[in-house]
C-alpha cells in the first residue's frame, strides 16, 4: 500500500485517458452479451423457414425473409394463449398468497417479540437454498394423496412456498426500516394491534408489496419441476413446459420458428416487468439477499 | 397491565407467523422428512410399488451405482465452472454499471434481462445458438475462419457441457451483478480518493478497498448460487436431457429420470437425501472459508 512502483503510477496518470477508451467499450460488450440471444431468437421468430435455415446465417433480412408465419404456426399448432393465461393465474395467485401469508409473517417477526424467532428465520433463510429437486418427490405424495393432479393448486401451493422466504425476508427487513412512531401513536388512541396492522400499517406497505409481489411473480412465472411434473394436460400447461415440449411433426423436424415464437411470447410479460420496474427489482433483489 | 399486553402481542405474533410456518414445513420441510423415511424402503416396478423394508440397501447401491457417481462428478464441474466464472464476470459488469456514463439507466436495466427470463425457454434459445447446421456460434465461427465444418456442439459430452455451461453463465451473471453493484454502491468514494492520492493504481485500489469491502455481498451471491448450480435441473433438462451419453446428466436430472422414468421412488428417495446432505455440507464449507477469509480480510483493512 505504501510502495508504489512507477508503473502504477503512470497508469494513474493516464487512467483519465484510459477510461475514455475502455469504459465504452466495456458497457458495449455488457449490452452485446446481456441482449445478443434475445434478439436473435426475436429475429429468428419473424424470418421464414428458408431464410431461417439459410447457411450462412442471415443477420439482416430482406423484407421478403420476413414474415408472421411462425407465431401462426405456434397458434394453430398448439393453445398458446392457455398457455400464457395459466402462467398468469398461477403466478399471480402464488404471488398474492406468498404476500398474504409472508407480510404478515414477516411484520411479527420484526415487530412483536416472538419466542424461536431466531429458530424460524434460520430456517427459512436455510430454505431460500433448496432446490426445487429435493421436494418433487415428497410433493408428489401430497398431490396424489389430495388427488391434486392437474388442479391448479398443485402449482399455486408449492409457488407460494417457494417465494415465501423472499417474502419475508424483504418485508421484514421494510418493517424494520419503518418508523415505529405511528404505531405507537395507535395504540395510545387505543387501536388494536389487527386493526391497527390494517389501517395504519398496510397503507404505508404497498410499495414494498408491489416489489416483493414482482420478485414472487417472475419466480412463478419461470418455474419448471412443479409445472412439468404436477401438470400432464395440454391446456393446463405453463409457459415453461409447453415451450419446452414443442416438437416437429416428425422427431426429425424440428420447428425452430414456432420454438423462437414462443419463446419470444412467454418472455414478454416479464420483458416488460423488467423494464418497467427495473429499480424496484434491483431494491427487493439486495434488500431480500443482503439484509436477510 | 404490561403483562397482558405482552401476551396479547405475543399471540398477535403467533396467529400471523403460523400461516407462513404452515406452508413452509408442508412444502419444504415434509418432503425431506418423507424422502428420509422412503430410502429405507424398497418401491419399484419390482415389487408393484408396494413399499418392502430394506434397511439402508438404496444407499449401499447408491455406492456401487456408477451412474450416481458420473452426475455426481458432471454436477460438481458444473457447479465449479459455472460459479467462478459468474462471480469474476458478475464482477466485472457490476464495476462497469458503477461508472457514471451516459444511459446508464438503460444499461442496468438490459444487465438484468438474463435473469428475469423463463429459464426453460432461454434454453430453447440456447439450444438455436448452438446447433450444429444453423447456430449462430458455428456461423461466426465459420466466418472467422476458425473451423471449416460446423461443430456438433450438443452431440459431444465435453462441448455438450461447455455448452449448458456458457448458457447458464449467461442466464445467471446477472443475479451476481445486481448483488454486487449494490455492495459496490454502499462504498463511500472517499475510500479511493485516499487510495489515489496515495498513488494506488486502480488495480491496487480494487485489491485494497473494493475486495474487502464487497466480501459479504461475494459471501451471499456464492452461497446462493452454489445452491442453485448444485441443483440445476430446468436448463440442463432442455438443452440436452443429460446427453450425449450422460455427459451433462446432473444429480438432479438422475433424480428426476429415477423417480419419473423408472418409477423406482425408494431408490429416488435415497438420492435425495443423499443430495441434500451434500448440498448441505457444501453450503456449510462455503460459508466457513468465507466467514475465515473476511475475518482476516476485515483485520487487514
Amino acid at each position: 500500500m505504501t510502495t508504489t512502483s512507477p508503473e502504477n503510477q503512470q497508469a494513474t496518470v493516464h487512467r483519465p485517458s484510459v477510461r475514455r477508451f475502455i469504459l465504452p467499450i466495456a458497457v458495449a460488450l455488457t449490452v452485446l452479451f446481456c441482449l445478443a440471444p434475445i434478439l436473435w431468437e426475436l429475429l429468428t421468430s419473424f424470418k421464414t423457414d428458408d431464410a431461417i435455415a439459410e447457411i450462412p446465417n442471415v443477420y439482416f433480412p430482406s423484407p421478403n425473409q420476413l414474415t408472421l408465419d411462425q407465431y401462426q404456426k405456434l397458434f394453430e399448432r398448439r393453445p398458446f394463449l392457455n398457455y400464457l393465461f395459466n402462467s398468469f393465474l398461477v403466478s399471480l395467485a402464488s404471488t398474492v398468497l406468498a404476500l398474504g401469508i409472508g407480510a404478515p409473517a414477516a411484520y411479527a417477526l420484526a415487530r412483536l417479540k416472538l419466542q424461536g424467532e431466531r429458530i424460524i428465520l434460520a430456517g427459512v433463510l436455510i430454505v431460500t437454498l433448496f432446490p426445487p429437486i429435493l421436494l418433487f418427490l415428497g410433493l408428489l405424495d401430497i398431490v396424489r394423496y389430495l388427488n391434486l393432479g392437474n388442479n391448479y393448486l398443485s402449482l399455486i401451493i408449492p409457488y407460494t412456498a417457494i417465494n415465501l422466504p423472499l417474502t419475508i425476508l424483504v418485508m421484514r427487513s421494510f418493517f424494520q426500516q419503518l418508523p415505529k412512531d405511528l404505531e405507537d401513536a395507535a395504540r395510545v388512541d387505543g387501536y388494536s394491534t389487527p386493526r391497527m396492522l390494517l389501517d395504519i400499517v398496510l397503507p404505508m406497505t404497498l410499495p414494498a408489496l408491489a416489489t416483493t409481489g414482482i420478485l414472487t411473480f417472475i419466480a412463478a412465472w419461470n418455474e419448471f419441476i412443479f409445472a412439468l411434473t404436477f401438470i400432464t394436460r395440454e391446456d393446463m400447461k405453463t409457459v415453461p413446459v409447453a415451450g419446452a415440449q414443442l416438437g416437429g411433426a416428425s422427431p426429425f423436424e424440428i420447428p425452430f420458428g414456432p420454438i423462437a415464437a414462443a419463446t419470444v411470447l412467454g418472455t414478454i410479460p416479464l420483458v416488460l416487468l423488467v423494464l418497467i420496474f427495473q429499480r424496484r427489482i434491483v431494491q427487493g433483489l439486495t434488500s431480500g439477499a443482503v439484509k436477510g | 397491565m404490561v403483562d397482558y399486553v405482552r401476551a396479547q402481542e405475543r399471540r398477535t405474533g403467533w396467529l400471523l407467523t403460523i400461516p407462513a410456518i404452515a406452508v413452509l414445513a408442508l412444502v419444504f420441510a415434509y418432503p425431506i422428512l418423507r424422502a428420509v423415511w422412503q430410502s429405507f424402503f424398497t418401491i419399484n416396478l419390482g415389487n408393484q410399488l408396494s413399499p418392502a423394508f430394506t434397511g439402508l440397501d438404496n444407499y449401499a447401491r447408491m455406492a456401487q451405482d456408477g451412474r450416481f457417481w458420473n452426475t455426481l462428478w458432471n454436477t460438481t464441474i458444473f457447479t465449479v465452472a459455472t460459479v467462478s466464472l459468474e462471480l469474476v464476470l458478475g464482477m466485472g459488469i457490476a464495476l462497469v454499471l458503477n461508472q457514471s456514463f451516459r444511459g446508464r439507466g438503460i444499461v442496468r436495466t438490459i444487465a438484468i434481462l438474463p435473469w428475469a427470463l423463463p429459464t426453460a425457454l432461454i434454453a430453447l434459445a440456447w439450444t438455436w445458438i448452438f446447433n450444429d447446421q444453423y447456430g449462430v456460434v458455428n456461423d461466426i465461427l465459420l466466418r472467422l475462419g476458425l473451423i471449416q465444418t460446423g461443430i456438433n456442439w450438443l452431440g459431444n459430452p465435453t462441448l455438450a457441457m461447455i455448452s449448458v455451461i456458457v448458457a447458464d453463465v449467461w442466464k445467471t451473471t446477472p443475479f451476481i451483478s445486481i448483488l454486487l453493484l449494490a455492495g459496490l454502491q454502499s462504498i463511500p468514494s472517499d475510500l479511493y480518493e485516499a487510495q489515489a492520492i496515495d498513488g494506488a493504481s486502480p488495480w491496487q485500489s480494487f485489491r485494497q478497498v473494493t475486495l474487502p469491502l464487497l466480501l459479504p455481498q461475494i459471501v451471499i451471491a456464492l452461497l446462493f448460487r452454489l445452491a442453485q448450480a448444485f441443483g440445476i435441473f430446468d436448463l440442463i433438462s432442455v438443452m440436452t436431457g443429460g446427453g450425449p451419453g450422460g455427459g451433462t446428466e446432473t444429480v438432479s436430472l438422475y433424480i428426476y429420470a429415477t423417480v419419473m422414468r423408472y418409477l423406482d421412488f425408494g431408490y429416488g428417495a435415497a438420492l435425495v437425501v443423499v443430495t441434500f446432505l451434500l448440498l448441505v455440507l457444501v453450503v456449510a464449507i462455503a460459508s466457513f472459508f468465507l466467514s475465515r477469509s473476511r475475518k482476516r480480510a476485515s483485520g487487514a483493512v
